[in-house]
């Protein structure tokens, strides 16, 4: 993706060639078909089912007996006795709502937070100073700490009776009482927010940082010969110059974060107020014992992304074609 | 003027150090502690007790949950890059029809929310018997290894010259010749980096292992911390959950420092989050 499009081509085949090409390209195959079975049986298939599932009434207990119920389970209309309409289904569902909600502003938050504090981080390690090697180094760990490492571990600096932020924020006075972070309805989106920027930004920084090292320091130098103050240099030089694989970082984080579902699940459980699609989802296949209404949500989510995933690819790539 | 400003700059650099390592710094401190000790916030170890990492080792299935995850990960490793190379060779070096769509079809496929293909993977591995199984979790990994082990190794090998493959064919090597003998010698730093992302990837897998295994014997690590829990909902055993942390992110923590060079242009090139 970083390099859209592999666009080389061993040598054309002349006259001569064409026997020997043929052959290869019957090796081709067969060199990738034990790839695309597997994936073909990983993703494709289950995929298909998934929505399949979503239009039959499946029940976990028993997955053989179901009936095919059409939308039902995106929108029904049931007539009650008494004359009472009233419509049913995922989406009319509040929950699911609050589900997407709470899954779009954590997306938008976290990675607006994590690129700015990644370039903040990328651009301090492009300068030479002592020490750049321990800083790399630091900074890779939150990456490498599993996720659900990294939950529990703030899980427990954020508990509200032993926790240490709590007992940092007391001693600078900045709060007068203890915060029940990941249980408070107010506070448990703001300590998943924590956690997701403290583990990422180190990625979005690496990413960047990867793009600073290839501008040439000329460009720079000239910029300052030129009268330019470090803040101009940075948003007339260097932010043109990296926006393209910015996007790119933007595009992948942005992706993954409509995905979250571990961070939630993990370090506010049974929280209304974070709740994800992708946790929305799970709850009802495998916890709330409505299969077929969870894969109805797993496609919405495939949907929404699907369709996220090609509005991204299409702005970046016009915004890629008009930065050159 | 300038000391201001270097001054400044450097209390920034302390900053970043500090927010990124202070956590796991503080999840060691705490898997020191013992007994009521753990409830007083300390920013310095002040106890050294070993007593959690006793009971981690002996209390539990947690040695047996390491090996699940070490057996897990090694089987995915080799199997995404068995898979990796070959499918790599033909998508870099042969031309046919159809290739283009094929590395995009590939490529959209790491884009999937893992939710999308939860229920119906769910139904498949229960009618391949491999319900509560590691198998179950080698086969679903592959949905997250295979795409980028594909797409970082296509990349590398499309970048390796021609000529010494030219040569081969002339002296008459079939192409599986030509993988094993010719391509392969030469890709040991792609493999390092796509072998340990996926390496890290599996090992910190946590909605399938989840979702497809039932007993604790079965579970892999992330899952038996998420699921430690004491005698009662409010008794949290902290230290007991700080030191398997620090247990299962030290080695992590090792790798990655040592192959830092060799991670992120992976990273860059796959554009995979842990």
């Amino acid at each position: 993706m970083a390099q859209a499009g592999l666009t080389l081509e061993i040598a054309v085949p002349t006259a001569g060639r064409s026997q020997l090409m043929r052959q290869r390209a019957r090796s081709a195959w067969l060199f990738l078909a034990p790839m695309l079975i597997v994936l073909a049986a990983v993703a494709g298939w289950p995929l298909m089912r998934t929505i399949y599932f979503g239009f039959t009434d499946a029940s976990l207990a028993d997955l053989e007996a179901r009936q095919w119920v059409g939308f039902a389970n995106y929108f029904s209309v049931l007539k009650m006795p008494s004359g009472r309409v009233v419509y049913d289904g995922l989406l009319v569902d509040p929950v699911w709502w609050r589900a997407v909600w709470n899954t779009v502003r954590f997306a938008v938050i976290s990675v607006t937070c994590e690129t700015i504090l990644g370039t903040i981080v990328a651009l301090v390690l492009n300068s030479e100073f002592r020490g750049r090697g321990i800083v790399r180094a630091a900074i890779l760990v939150p990456w490498a700490i599993p996720t659900i490492v990294s939950a529990k571990m703030w899980q427990w600096m954020l508990n509200d009776q032993f926790g240490i932020l709590n007992d940092i924020l007391l001693r600078l006075g900045l709060i007068s009482t203890k915060i029940a972070w990941t249980a408070n309805t107010d506070t448990a989106m703001i300590a998943v927010l924590i956690v997701d920027i403290w583990k990422t930004t180190p990625f979005m920084a690496l990413l960047i940082l990867a793009a600073l090292q290839m501008i040439p320091n000329e460009i720079h130098e000239v910029a300052k010969l030129d009268g330019a103050n470090p803040w101009q240099v940075f948003w007339k030089v260097t932010l043109p110059l990296i926006r393209p694989a910015l996007m790119v970082a933007v595009i992948f984080r942005g992706l993954d974060a409509f995905r979250i579902f571990d961070l939630i699940y993990v370090l506010t459980p049974n929280n209304l107020q974070t709740k994800s699609m992708s946790v929305f989802a799970r709850e009802n296949l495998f916890e709330f014992d409505k299969f077929a209404y969870g894969s109805a949500a797993s496609t919405l989510l495939f949907i929404i992304l699907g369709s996220l995933t090609i509005l991204f690819m299409w702005v970046g790539r016009v915004k890629l074609g008009g930065g050159r | 003027m300038w000391i201001v400003r270097r001054g400044a700059f450097y209390l920034l650099v302390a900053a970043i150090v500090v927010i990124a390592v202070f956590p796991f710094y503080y999840a060691i401190i705490t898997s020191l502690k013992s007994g009521t000790a753990l409830f007083q916030v300390d920013y310095w170890p002040k106890t050294f007790s070993l007593s959690n990492y006793v009971i981690v080792f002996t209390v539990g299935t947690f040695p047996r949950n390491l090996l699940n995850s070490l057996f897990v990960s090694a089987a995915v490793v080799v199997i995404s890059l068995f898979l990796g190379v070959t499918a790599a060779y033909a998508l870099a070096r042969i031309r046919f029809r159809g290739r283009s769509l094929l590395l995009v079809t590939i490529l959209s496929v790491s884009m999937f929310p893992p939710l999308a293909v939860l229920a119906g993977l769910f139904e498949l591995i229960r009618a391949l018997g491999l319900y509560n199984s590691l198998f179950a979790l080698i086969f679903s990994y592959m949905i997250f290894t295979l795409p980028f082990t594909v797409w970082v190794l296509t990349t590398f090998v499309r970048d390796l010259p021609t000529e010494i493959e030219e040569a081969a064919i002339i002296d008459g090597a079939t192409p599986w010749i030509i993988i094993t003998r010719v391509f392969l010698p030469l890709m040991g730093p792609a493999l390092v980096t796509t072998g340990l992302l996926a390496f890290i990837g599996a090992w910190n897998e946590f909605l399938f292992a989840l979702t497809f295994t039932s007993n604790n014997e079965q579970r892999t690590v992330p899952v038996a911390i998420a699921l430690l829990s004491g005698n009662s909902q409010f008794e949290t055993p902290w230290g007991i959950i700080m030191a398997a942390s620090v247990i299962v992110t030290v080695p992590l923590v090792i790798l990655v420092l040592v192959f830092q060079r060799r991670i992120v242009p992976g990273l860059t090139a796959g554009g995979v989050k842990g």
